[in-house]
């Protein structure tokens, strides 16, 4: 009893406020084991501890701890795709207001399976089964936010987004700012993109790259099921449009996450693994290939520091700052082309910020600017691979 | 003299009339039939029974199964003419069809063919009846749906295969597959990808035939999944203030995906969604129908403007082969269809009924077919994959500058990897 009192009184000086769990009594997670933790503002907690180490900060914390805070925890395992269903499920659960519309996400479950099961839970108004009309659903999803509502939109694939491009580029991104604040558009654009197997050239855009002008917009990109489910929950909850990209060829992930909630910051990058020699920036399936890398690097005496930005925009400088000041080196990953992608905004972002820091020119490792071909050797070539990470990090600690 | 060019310039109009008249030699006929299908070198395909009882430049007259539903305009009449030997060519050329459908089903099982693969069984009769009306000088775009089409305006099953598997045989080189077939030379403009952006396409090849006084028209097929598209309607609009020889077909199979009709559409009567733009609906499981329907829409669009053709038909794949195509329809009512309404069956019961072929002979032209898929499928396999170049090619058009730098000790990591240049003029 005793050392549970101490506990709550460390975390009544740990938590910040503005982070508290939720207020709302405890409930189970369907399929998971355990109750909710709840960590009131004052720091009672209620709920079984049942023993364990308390989290006290689920928030994933700059660069103190080495990896996410999934492992050797109790938790519950599952797939990227069941990850942003949970997010989704929570925030709907929690909010009546929020929405989902897209193509086939009602009756079929999704394309993804990543809205299975909401439609006979929530009902046909809730989850809205569109007609094949991207432009027309986007800018009704925008029009519905407008007045209150919270909506969900899912492009089926991010390349179909481009027929809604004026809707997200003039109603979403420029609506709160030209109405002098009064609309507030706080809509998620999400759908899975990148080059995935094959799927042909209009299948594997990488949108990132043609939406991250747009001012207005946040973007983030979830490569683990931990971070999809947090990033998903933020976006919800942010008021203003977030567009959340996720990755065709990364919905099968398994992870554990916990079972607590959590939320993640939208703004803020991931260290996965720190280093001293050289820092490589990445996202999405980019990060998996930078991890294969990092393994052979590691074997040839390197020591690489990985971080997934995750915030495409706004970038979390302060973290790739610390990074870039300790390491003095730079190596940018991307699934974007060469030309006009997230690597090239962010090279310029840390020449502009941090010029005095760095000791050899910024690299930046990007897919070739071509139509991604169907055959499969032609599309390897297209995308970065783990063996041109390795040259290119021995090259820039040379 | 002067009479003599003349003259030769009437023989040469005579041998590239279009199959579909049936004044035209026999021969020809049996030739331009195994020319168009096979991919092997022309051998002989000799029809098994000779013609003894009809001869194969007699006509005979068959009614569609259902009349045609016109909105805004007379439809045609019912009753369609055709040749014992047209007959036949349809039932191989669907066979052949099918065959090839079903192959690519159990290649992308055996993953060979990776990525998004479209199967078109079920829908035969539209490619064939479409063939049948029309020439190579008319323009077919479709969306990604396309093997069949692309075989019926004279792609060979090795080209299909081949760009199936990514090989560098393939009719785009490998880098489009199964959503980019494109035939230049017979008016096959692909092959796309994205619901409904081929529409617009398609009403922008009629506008080019009808600026270049081409006497030609343009088909653009699209589903019902994409006839909810806003491009579609503008489109049409343009087409019909501008009067372009354009045809928008509707190949009606019921299911956008996974959204049955009735839940994606208020109004599913897609033939009248042209409004002022007359529209004709058409039995798409009924070759003849659809064979009739597009001689007419020709002849309506080359001389008024835009025409929408829904062609009733249905698929018994999944809409791809990550959809098992029965989480949203039930299993009887795929088989259903194939029972009733399945086009190489009616065709069947046509050529037995008339009399113009036996049971054994329609087996054996089955299995020829197979035995010609197998072999396109082997010589498909044997190819190889794309020259690690070719990334790079067709980007641009060449003369512009652009070319590819082999520095590897600059920029590229490895020998996968080049840079483009762009050199400018």
């Amino acid at each position: 009893m005793a050392a549970s009192l101490q506990s709550a009184v460390f975390l009544s000086n740990r938590i910040d406020p503005h982070r508290r769990l939720f207020a709302s009594p405890a409930r189970s997670l369907p399929g998971t084991k355990g109750s909710i933790l709840v960590v009131r503002s004052d720091g009672r907690i209620s709920g079984r501890l049942s023993g364990r180490n308390l989290i006290t900060n689920a928030v994933a914390t700059k660069a103190d701890t080495p990896t996410s805070s999934t492992d050797s925890k109790p938790g519950h395992e599952l797939l990227l795709f069941e990850a942003l269903r949970e997010g989704l499920e929570e925030e709907m659960d929690r909010d009546p207001r929020v929405c989902v519309m897209g193509e086939d996400v009602g009756h079929y479950g999704g394309s993804y399976k990543v809205t299975k099961g909401l439609a006979p839970k929530y009902g046909d108004l809730r989850v809205l089964d569109t007609p094949i009309a991207e432009n027309s659903f986007t800018g009704m999803g925008i029009g519905a936010a407008m007045t209150g509502l919270r909506p969900v939109i899912e492009g089926m694939n991010m390349g179909f987004l481009l027929l809604a491009y004026n809707q997200i580029s003039n109603n979403c991104g420029m609506l709160h700012y030209t109405s002098g604040g009064q609309f507030k558009i706080p809509v998620v654009i999400r759908g899975p993109g990148g080059v995935g197997r094959q799927l042909g050239a209009e299948h594997s855009q990488r949108l990132e790259s043609y939406f991250q002008s747009i001012p207005g917009l946040q973007m983030v990109a979830c490569s683990t099921p931990y971070n999809a489910k947090g990033l998903m929950k933020a976006a919800i909850r942010s008021d203003n449009p977030v567009v959340l990209f996720e990755h065709v060829l990364l919905y099968n992930l398994k992870e554990r996450i916990p079972d607590e909630e959590y939320v993640l910051c939208l703004e803020e990058a991931e260290m996965v693994r720190p280093g001293e020699h050289v820092t490589i920036l990445t996202y999405s399936r980019m990060r998996y290939h930078v991890m294969q890398a990092a393994k052979t690097l590691v074997n040839k005496g390197y020591d690489p520091e990985v971080i997934d930005i995750r915030s495409l925009k706004p970038f979390d400088l302060y973290t790739i700052g610390n990074s870039v000041k300790k390491t003095h080196r730079v190596l940018i990953v991307e699934e974007c082309m060469r030309t006009g992608g997230i690597g090239s905004s962010l090279r310029a972002a840390i020449i502009d910020n941090f010029w005095d820091y760095l000791d050899a020119p910024i690299m930046c490792l990007s897919s070739q600017d071509v139509p991604t071909p169907y055959a499969g050797t032609l599309e390897e070539w297209t995308v970065v691979q783990p063996a041109q990470i390795v040259a290119a990090v021995e090259q820039l600690c040379q | 003299m002067v009479t003599t060019p003349v003259l030769l310039l009437l023989t040469t109009v005579v041998t590239i009339r279009p199959f579909a008249d049936s004044s035209l030699h026999s021969s020809m006929a049996a030739s331009a039939v195994v020319r168009r299908l096979s991919s092997a070198p022309l051998h002989d395909h000799r029809l098994l029974r000779p013609f003894s009882t009809t001869g194969s430049e007699s006509t005979i007259t068959v009614e569609t199964s259902v009349p045609f539903t016109g909105h805004k305009i007379d439809p045609p009449s019912r009753s369609v003419e055709t040749t014992p030997f047209e007959l036949l060519s349809f039932f191989r050329d669907m066979s052949l069809m099918r065959r090839m459908e079903i192959a690519a089903d159990s290649l992308y099982k055996s993953k060979l063919i990776r990525g998004f693969c479209h199967l078109y069984d079920g829908q035969e009769s539209i490619a064939i009846g479409l063939e049948a009306a029309i020439t190579k000088k008319d323009a077919i775009i479709t969306a990604y749906r396309d093997h069949c089409i692309y075989l019926g305006r004279g792609g060979t099953l090795v080209e299909s295969f081949a760009e199936l598997m990514g090989r560098r045989a393939g009719c785009s080189k490998g880098k489009g597959g199964s959503m980019h077939f494109y035939k230049k030379e017979s008016g096959f403009f692909g092959g796309h990808g994205i619901v409904g952006a081929q529409v617009p396409l398609g009403c922008g090849l009629a506008f080019a035939q009808k600026y270049l006084k081409e006497g030609t028209v343009s088909f653009a097929l699209y589903g019902d999944g994409a006839a909810n598209q806003g491009q579609l309607f503008e489109a049409l609009n343009i087409s019909a203030l501008w009067d372009l020889p354009a045809i928008l077909v509707c190949e009606n199979n019921h299911y956008g995906m996974g959204t049955a009709e009735w839940r994606s559409s208020k109004s599913p009567a897609y033939y009248k969604r042209g409004d002022y733009v007359p529209g004709l609906k058409v039995d798409g499981m009924d070759v003849l129908a659809v064979k009739q329907a597009s001689k007419f829409a020709k002849e309506y669009a080359l001389k008024n403007g835009p025409i929408i053709l829904e062609m009733d038909t249905y698929r018994y794949h999944g809409h791809s082969m990550s959809d098992p195509g029965s989480t949203y329809r039930t299993r009887d009512e795929i088989s259903g269809v194939r029972q009733e309404r399945d086009p190489i069956e009616r065709i069947r019961k046509l050529l037995l009924s008339h009399e113009i072929a036996t049971v054994s002979d329609l087996k054996d032209i089955e299995k020829e077919v197979r035995k010609e898929v197998e072999e396109a499928i082997a010589q498909a396999k044997e190819n190889l994959m794309p020259d690690p170049s070719e990334l790079f090619t067709n980007v641009y058009v060449k003369g512009f500058g652009v070319e590819v730098s082999g520095n590897a000790s600059d920029v590229s990591f490895g020998a996968d990897r080049k840079e483009v240049k762009a050199i400018l003029p």
